[in-house]
């Protein structure tokens, strides 16, 4: 895979499944209006913040003298704190993300990426700098990183069944998603959390259900295979385990808030057949809370 | 064969099968459904659940029920079931079937074919010889008994005749019986006839006879006959039995010349009597149109009865000279025409003024010599559209100068001054009596009583043409009743009076007899041989067995002894038979015939009809076999929950599948779009005539007139239409251009109507015939010919060669020639009304109102209208400037004709300027 050839055929199938992603995730963030917010922190910027009276310790050369001159004393300008965060995000890239149960409906892992994406834009736009849990690069803020996020994103495609968050490329107290269906071990996520409590991380499990792994329409004698096909049940009448699966789905959401309450985490349940800007907003505004 | 209660097996071995059912049931049970495999990532959360229930891999027992009836149902289909199956038929040698094949076999004719075929299959089976035999229709010479297959393929080529079976050819073909012996089996039709018995005895010499009879009654129907003013309808039947009611309904043209039913009643036969009785009352409006009478439901010609002249009553208006004195009853000129005809016919007095507007069958003017002009058209138009005018003579007659230098048109030979009286006080000879009848005269035949004398009369000039003319003649030659055609109707001059002034004759039956030929007054008993002695009669149309009616065709004439006769044989089937003016209806059961059952010698056997048919199972079992393993299907789909669950859209549709409705809302569309299209905008259209060239090339030439139009004149017409005569509404177009192709096919009748209807409501069809390069004075073309053939049928007015000063010359540019690819001949429009007169000082005539709903001409316009898709000229007109130039002049002729058809006769009317102008002057 090497030459001319090789490399204008990757770019040209980097290039065709860029421009979907970053587009779709470009319109749904378009969907989300958001004003300007700072920080809402005295800090460095170029914004201004308050007139503060100046304190012993205080520099001279941080009076405003403009202010001051029209009182008794002496005033100090604080400029706003700009100063960007990072947020970390991690997108399940396993096969079990692949599935869909009709033709009209998104993949869970083409809407993970959307939502990755737009959120990434949002976070961009409002001077945020964004990274992939996954990648190398650390976290940066412009356009440019949002491109190569894409490609990134777009890239993604693991032999697994279910995945687990990663957390390596994850930095001390910075925010972060993680966008699965979560169906896969919960140790892995149990693992992950931790690890990010440890480090300071807080952030937003998003997970992504099917409609059909929320309704569990079968009946009849069925084998259920995992999409990787390394899992299989078979069952003779599929009707009468509805019940026990719902609950069991149930369990593991409940589960997985615990989890997310327990380490200061937001969790929140998204469904391929609802709107995703409302997951979107939901997920940038668990990420401007303060905690 | 194996033999279960009425059903029997024809492979039973087959049936052993069933007892592998109660394997099959275990091996089924113990087989689960088979599984569906889907892909889930949710199959982690699922892992360890387990089933509670260990049953549901077992199908229900239900289920396994359907299918083991399904798989039972199989088995028995394929062991071959037949409903009553037919036991081995005994006997041995060769089989003679006999049917009688008269009408009476008719009404169950496909029942008696069937048991024939079931008896052929018997002896093919068995081997034997075979002949069939129907007795009206024997065939000539030996019988032949060939085997059944072959007599099978004849079987559908036989069918019964409407009479019965002449005893000559029965005898003759009974001697070509032969020697050998054989079985017969006898189909009668259930009536007694004579010579049955020497039949039977002669075939009981062969062998044993066996007869199949059905033994319900045959019904047939009588002539009708009209007693007190009502027509008496009497039904009968072959036996005596129950209570039963038949429907007779009389059938006949309605006055669009439909033929329905116009009346129908209801005959009852009492238990135990043969004959039922009906009156019907009807208008003789009506009762004049009917045809003939049917019992409903009963499809033999026994079953039908003709109406003839017998149940007609002609209208006859008797006309007397307006007698200013009063004078005895029996010297009255009408006295005995009305003793004559008021029993048979309708008569009706008044006026001719009067009558005539009643347009009676028959007037009869007794001894009138004057009528005024209008009279005489009105009678001339009558007698032309068929009526028959009567005329007697009379003392005014003679004394008149009617008919004496010139032949009157009322009257069929001219007269000479004064007339002749023979054998009275004052002249010399005897009274005259009668010549007998010549040939061609309609009295042929009728006995001449010796007391009839003539002593007065008036003569005929002899003419060249008097000879043919005279139809009864005095014995000394001179003609007393003449006769002429004239249009559809006749005149007859009787040269004596109509009382017995002049002649025995009105005091005579023959005088009742005359008039009864001359189809004045009809019958009311069936003819007698000597009435229709010397007769012929033609058959029109002529009864099957079956009771339909039909042309007669090329049938000989039947002699009117045979007639009176009435015994209906292959040379006289039943129908209706008609010589000169009249009809006699031949029916199959006559006033006479007596219906009975036939009666069999107790040592024959006799069986009915209707012998238990072997109905072969095989198809209704597998077909419900089939029928269950479908709803198996259903079952076991709705089972494995494929039915209701994710992706059962296939399941479902191929379970109930899709009705297609009719695409009867899109005609309707279609319908719509064309009158938008057509009426939106101006739209010019030429007529389809099947020729794809000479349809585009019309499509073309019109796109490049319509082309034109739009350049140059205030008409913006759309794309031209392509109109098909046949199917099509005509009314959305001003102009209809019809190219004219020697092979197109002629319109139908409602086409025709459609077209009149588009001619008379201001449509205007310019016909193109293509060949004026070709066509001069007096040689004709096949377009030509066609074109003729084609405006037989349209409403067109007289035509001209389109005059200088038509307004077709100026109605946009100034034109006197109208070239298309070819300068041809004249152009025809319609012609100016003969009072067209030229105005003083105007340069064209004061011209008809109106637009020509016709053009002809053959100068192929459309060819040089034509363009194709991107403007281009299709076809070269003429050669180089001066065929350009041609081309323009077509296209001049074209915007004028659109002008005309659009604008009328506008430009015509600027004859009037002038005078309008000067009065706008003062």
């Amino acid at each position: 895979m090497t030459g001319p050839a090789a490399l204008r055929r990757k770019s040209a199938e980097l290039a065709g499944a860029l421009p979907p992603l970053l587009a779709d995730a470009e319109r749904l963030a378009a969907m989300v209006l958001l004003g300007e917010h700072g920080r809402r922190h005295a800090g460095q910027g170029d914004e201004f913040w308050q007139y503060r009276v100046a304190m012993d310790g205080d520099e001279a050369r941080n009076i405003d003298w403009r202010r001051s001159a029209r009182s008794d004393v002496h005033f100090i300008r604080q400029r706003e704190w700009q100063a960007a965060q990072s947020v970390m995000l991690w997108v399940d890239e396993a096969a079990s993300m692949r599935f869909t149960s009709a033709k009209d409906l998104a993949t869970k892992g083409e809407r993970a990426r959307v939502l990755a994406m737009a959120a990434s834009i949002l976070l961009v736009r409002g001077g945020e700098k964004v990274g992939l849990t996954s990648s190398a690069n650390p976290p940066r803020s412009g356009q440019g990183q949002l491109v190569r996020m894409a490609q990134e994103l777009s890239g993604l495609e693991a032999e697994a069944d279910y995945g687990a968050p990663e957390t390596h490329g994850m930095r001390p107290n910075t925010r972060a998603v993680f966008i699965s269906d979560f169906l896969g071990d919960i140790a892995g996520v149990q693992k992950a959390l931790t690890d990010a409590a440890d480090r300071g991380v807080k952030g937003a499990l998003v997970q992504i259900l099917d409609p059909q792994e929320e309704a569990f329409p079968f009946d009849g004698r069925t084998i259920f295979e995992s999409m990787g096909g390394t899992l299989r049940h078979e069952t003779l009448k599929a009707g009468d385990l509805r019940d026990r699966y719902l609950q069991r789905l149930a369990e593991r959401k409940a589960a997985l808030a615990d989890l997310a309450h327990r380490t200061g985490w937001q969790y929140a349940c998204h469904h391929t057949n609802d709107a995703p800007r409302v997951a979107l907003t939901w997920i940038y505004h668990a990420l401007e809370r303060r905690h | 064969m194996f033999t279960l209660g009425p059903i029997g097996f024809t492979a039973p071995w087959l049936l052993l099968g069933l007892i592998a059912l109660p394997i099959l049931w275990i091996l089924l049970r113990a087989v689960p459904p088979a599984p569906i495999k889907r892909r889930f990532p949710g199959v982690a959360l699922l892992l360890g659940l387990t089933d509670d229930e260990t049953q549901t891999d077992k199908t229900p027992w239900w289920l396994m029920l359907l299918r083991m009836l399904a798989m039972a149902l199989v088995i028995i289909g394929f062991a071959g079931p037949v409903l009553n199956p037919k036991t081995e038929v005994t006997g041995k040698g060769p089989l003679l079937i006999v049917a009688d094949g008269t009408w009476a076999d008719a009404r169950d004719w496909s029942a008696r074919r069937d048991r024939m075929a079931g008896l052929l299959e018997e002896a093919s089976r068995a081997g034997r010889v075979v002949s069939v035999a129907l007795l009206t229709d024997l065939p000539a010479g030996e019988v032949q008994f060939l085997s059944a297959d072959v007599w099978q393929t004849r079987l559908g080529g036989l069918t019964p005749k409407p009479w019965a079976p002449d005893a000559e050819a029965i005898a003759e073909w009974v001697d070509g019986l032969g020697d050998g012996g054989f079985e017969t089996f006898w189909m009668s039709d259930g009536l007694a006839r004579a010579g049955r018995e020497e039949l039977l005895a002669a075939l009981e010499d062969k062998g044993a006879v066996t007869v199949m009879q059905s033994p319900r009654p045959v019904l047939g129907l009588k002539p009708v006959q009209i007693k007190d003013g009502a027509l008496q309808i009497t039904a009968v039947r072959s036996a005596a039995v129950d209570a039963a009611t038949v429907t007779i309904t009389a059938v006949g043209l309605d006055p669009a010349g439909i033929e329905r039913e116009l009346a129908r009643v209801e005959a009852t036969f009492e238990a135990g009597a043969d004959t039922a009785e009906v009156a019907l009352s009807l208008p003789p409006e009506l009762r004049n149109r009917i045809s003939r009478f049917t019992i409903q439901g009963v499809h033999s010609a026994g079953a039908v009865t003709l109406a003839d002249d017998g149940l007609r009553r002609r209208e006859v208006a008797l006309i007397a000279p307006h007698d200013t004195q009063e004078g005895l009853q029996l010297l009255s000129p009408l006295h005995y025409l009305k003793q004559a005809l008021e029993p048979t016919a309708d008569l009706i007095k008044g006026g001719l003024e009067d009558v005539l507007p009643a347009n009676p069958d028959v007037i009869i003017l007794a001894d009138v010599a004057k009528l005024t002009e209008d009279q005489k058209a009105g009678l001339v138009e009558w007698v032309n559209k068929g009526g028959l005018l009567v005329r007697f003579a009379g003392m005014r007659m003679a004394a008149s100068d009617l008919s004496r230098r010139e032949e009157d048109v009322l009257m069929p030979v001219r007269l000479r001054a004064g007339g002749r009286t023979v054998g009275g006080a004052m002249s010399w000879g005897e009274p005259k009596a009668l010549q007998p009848f010549p040939e061609n005269s309609p009295f042929y035949g009728l006995q001449i009583p010796d007391d009839v004398t003539v002593t007065s009369q008036v003569l005929a000039q002899p003419d060249p043409n008097l000879a043919g003319r005279v139809i009864a003649a005095l014995a000394d030659g001179t003609p007393l009743v003449t006769r002429k055609e004239m249009g559809l109707g006749q005149v007859v001059l009787f040269h004596v009076t109509a009382n017995a002034e002049w002649s025995s004759l009105p005091l005579s039956g023959l005088f009742v007899q005359m008039l009864e030929r001359l189809a004045i007054s009809t019958r009311q008993i069936a003819p007698s041989a000597e009435d229709l002695e010397g007769t012929i009669w033609a058959p029109v149309r002529v009864l099957d067995a079956f009771g339909q009616l039909a042309d007669a065709g090329a049938m000989a004439g039947v002699k009117g002894e045979d007639l009176a006769a009435g015994a209906v044989t292959a040379t006289m089937p039943p129908g209706l038979y008609e010589s000169d003016e009249q009809r006699v209806a031949v029916n199959a059961v006559g006033g006479e015939t007596v219906l009975e059952t036939a009666i069999w010698p107790a040592r024959i056997a006799v069986e009915g009809l209707n012998v238990a048919r072997e109905t072969l199972l095989k198809g209704t079992f597998l077909a419900a076999a089939l029928g269950l393993l479908m709803l198996d299907i259903l079952a076991s789909l709705w089972l494995s929950g494929r039915l209701t669950g994710p992706r059962s859209g296939v399941a479902a549709m191929l379970a109930l599948g899709l009705l297609a409705f009719g695409d009867h809302a899109q005609a309707q569309q279609v319908d719509d779009e064309f009158a938008i299209n057509a009426t939106a905008e101006v739209v010019l259209a030429h007529v389809l005539t099947g020729d794809t060239q000479v349809d585009d090339i019309a499509q073309a030439g019109l796109l490049g007139l319509s082309d034109v139009l739009f350049q140059r004149t205030s008409i913006e017409p759309a794309d031209p239409i392509g109109v098909n005569i046949e199917t099509d509404e005509l009314s959305f177009f001003p102009l209809l251009y019809w190219p004219i192709t020697a092979n197109q096919k002629m319109p139908s009748k409602e086409a025709y109507t459609k077209l009149n209807r588009y001619l008379r409501t201001g449509g205007m069809i310019l016909f193109d015939t293509r060949d004026g390069d070709i066509a001069g004075y007096g040689s004709q073309t096949p377009e030509g010919r066609k074109l003729q053939q084609l405006a037989l049928g349209l409403d067109i007015p007289p035509l001209e060669p389109l005059p200088l000063d038509h307004v077709l010359t100026r109605s946009f540019y100034l034109l006197q020639e109208f070239p298309g690819r070819f300068v041809g001949r004249d152009v025809w429009v319609e012609a100016a009304p003969p009072d067209a007169e030229k105005v003083e000082g105007m340069p064209f005539r004061n011209l008809n109102d109106g637009v020509t709903p016709v053009v002809i001409g053959g100068n192929d316009w459309a060819a040089a209208w034509a363009v194709d898709n991107v403007g281009n000229y299709m076809f070269r007109v003429g050669r180089g400037y001066t065929g350009e130039r041609q081309r323009e002049i077509a296209f001049r002729f074209g915007v004028n004709l659109v002008m005309h058809v659009l604008t009328g006769n506008y430009k015509s009317d600027q004859v009037h300027v002038p005078a309008l102008l000067e009065r706008l002057g003062q």
